[in-house]
């Protein structure tokens, strides 16, 4: 370091032309690439960790990939074990899709609302609301969820509360706040002239909405509606906390349920490392690290398409 | 028909003031716009012809915070009155933007996006209108072929014929052009310039430029405007060759300062 700062000081005064400063861009240089270094190693020996781990199910213990992803039986400490994952993959999905299906409208509604329908005060004070929910902690919802939410569902439908509906609804508060800053953005950098000119033809305000507002904006909102989704895919204490963690696949909404992050959770401090049933569930992980590349995977792909 | 005087007045502007909250932007204009004419709308930067050209068909109701004193009238009817609906108004008084802006949609829809907003669904009447707008603004020979292709596809002179086209399609009486063709190259203006001669026999229309060759060249028409007030108008060839204010001249030969 010291000696190409020097050595770069002496051609300095050799030749007018030649770069100065190069000790600064050598520290930013090297600082940048060690920070970029740590980063990917990170993620590298995670995806290799979570990797290794969740395969030793179907290499050591010789369970069949098929039977994890397929089985709806899940019994880990059984004579013999027996490892279906189906009730926490349909608890997962069915869980972040509902979620989704309930606070994309909500999200894109508001987003409307904040940009379309009252620029200035949506802004203003809706904004800052919004980050706000994104700031709470999972925990709270899931507190607010079971003190709430389930009393209420318990009340209207049958069942104890608990169950999909139950986490599907917290879920969707949840994402919510993350659909609706992502619409947001998407609809305020809608180019200006597009609408005017909607206007100009004599579109009303709600005419320009559906024809040019959102058509246009359409790959980006779905960008915002994946992110959501795989946010709530991810989540586990909240979830956890409502929807009754039974290893089954629920006959309704209202019935107790479990999904990949809750059966990992709830497991992972009983089990002993290097067991199967330990193995097992960094399979689940494995399953919940991959769904989750897909999800960047769409979110890419989506990005792509907005740019055109 | 060089003269205005002639031909019938579509719109008349009477003691029109604009305030964007408080600043004062149009000070007391009044003027006649001759139908199936060019009017042309010259001045310095800042000067309040897009304003007044705005108001023309109430694009400004949307700015909060202005506000009109004042008449205006199109074929007789005052257009800021309560009873005027904006949409209808809009349709009649169709508006081409400085920089081109077609909708990231086909060429077809993008044309057909107008008369699909009034209401009209036939398949086959949308293709005749689509056919006959593009034909008026001279695009039809090049895009016949390609009207399913994403109007962003085209050139910015191709694009700024396809809005005028678009506008073209619900069928106006009165065409704004707002630096129609600041943003093209010379031989598109050109071809811009030379539809405009050829839409004036159907259309009454009204442009701002900041080329005052073009003014000269194009309009029958021409309103200088000074800060907000209107300094001079009257037939292009005679404001161009006998301006009657020492501030016209100053500024149609350059000597602005
Ligand atoms: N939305 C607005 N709010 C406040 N003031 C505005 C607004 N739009 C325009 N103005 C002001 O009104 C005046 C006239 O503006 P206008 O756009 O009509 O000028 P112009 O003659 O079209 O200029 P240019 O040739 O640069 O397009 C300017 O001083 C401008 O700053
Ligand atoms: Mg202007």
């Amino acid at each position: 370091m010291e000696q190409s700062a020097v050595k770069g000081q002496k051609t300095n005064s050799k030749s007018a032309f030649m770069k100065p400063h190069i000790r600064e861009e050598w520290v930013g240089r090297v600082y940048t690439f060690v920070c970029i270094l740590v980063l990917i190693a990170t993620i590298l020996a995670i995806v290799y960790f979570v990797a290794s781990k969740g395969l030793s199910t179907f290499i050591t213990n010789g369970v069949n990939i098929g039977d994890l992803l397929t089985g709806l039986k899940w019994d880990p400490e059984g004579e013999p074990a027996v490892f279906g994952a189906l009730p926490f993959i349909f608890g997962s999905f069915s869980t972040s899709l509902l979620a989704a299906l309930i606070a994309a409208p909500l999200g894109c509604c508001a987003a409307i609302f904040m940009t379309q329908i009252m620029p200035g005060a949506g802004r203003r004070f809706m904004q800052p609301v919004i980050e706000l929910l994104a700031g709470i902690p999972s925990v709270v919802y899931g507190f607010v969820g079971l003190s709430v939410i389930v009393p209420m569902l318990r009340a209207i439908f049958p069942g104890q509360g608990i169950g999909i509906l139950a986490g599907s609804l917290v879920l969707a508060v949840m994402i919510l706040p993350t659909i609706t800053s992502i619409a947001t953005d998407a609809l305020a950098a809608l180019p200006g002239g597009l609408k005017e000119g909607s206007f100009a033809l004599g579109a009303t305000r709600w005419q320009t909405i559906y024809r040019i507002v959102l058509p246009t904006t359409l790959p980006a909102l779905l960008t915002g509606v994946v992110l959501g989704m795989a946010r709530a895919f991810g989540e586990a204490l909240a979830v956890q906390m409502v929807i009754g963690n039974a290893p089954h696949i629920p006959r309704s909404l209202f019935e107790s349920a479990s999904t990949l992050t809750s059966a990992i959770t709830l497991s992972m401090g009983n089990t002993i490392s290097g067991t199967a049933h330990n193995n097992a569930l960094w399979s689940l992980a494995l399953i919940l690290l991959t769904m989750t590349f897909i999800f960047v995977f769409i979110v890419r792909v989506l990005e792509r398409r907005n740019h055109r | 028909m060089q003269a205005p005087a002639h031909t019938r007045a579509l719109i008349e502007i009477d003691k029109l003031n604009l305030y964007y909250g408080t600043f004062h932007a149009l000070k007391n204009v009044s003027m006649e716009i001759p139908e199936k004419a060019i009017t042309a709308f010259i001045g310095p930067s800042g000067c309040g012809k897009s304003t007044l050209l705005r108001t023309l068909n109430r694009m400004n109701d949307m700015i909060a915070g202005t506000r009109i004193e004042g008449k205006i009238a199109i074929g007789g009817a005052d257009i800021y009155s309560k009873e005027v609906d904006v949409e209808t108004l809009r349709k009649k008084v169709g508006m081409v933007f400085q920089q081109p802006n077609p909708f990231p949609k086909s060429i077809y829809d993008n044309v057909a996006y107008g008369p699909r907003l009034h209401g009209i669904s036939g398949r086959k009447q949308l293709d005749e209108i689509v056919e006959t707008s593009l034909r008026s603004a001279a695009l039809w020979e090049e895009v016949k072929d390609y009207l399913k292709r994403s109007a962003l596809s085209l050139s910015g002179g191709q694009q700024q014929r396809l809005c005028i086209a678009r506008a073209l399609a619900v069928e106006p009486d009165v065409l704004l052009m707002d630096e129609a063709t600041s943003a093209l190259d010379p031989i598109s203006t050109l071809k811009i310039e030379e539809l405009a001669q050829e839409l004036k026999d159907r259309y009454t229309i009204v442009m701002v430029t900041h080329n005052m060759h073009q003014a000269a060249r194009v309009s029958n028409q021409t309103v200088f405007f000074l800060n907000g007030e209107v300094v001079e108008y009257a037939e292009t060839e005679k404001l161009f060759s006998t301006p009657r204010d020492q501030r016209t001249e100053d500024y149609i030969s350059g000597r602005f300062g």
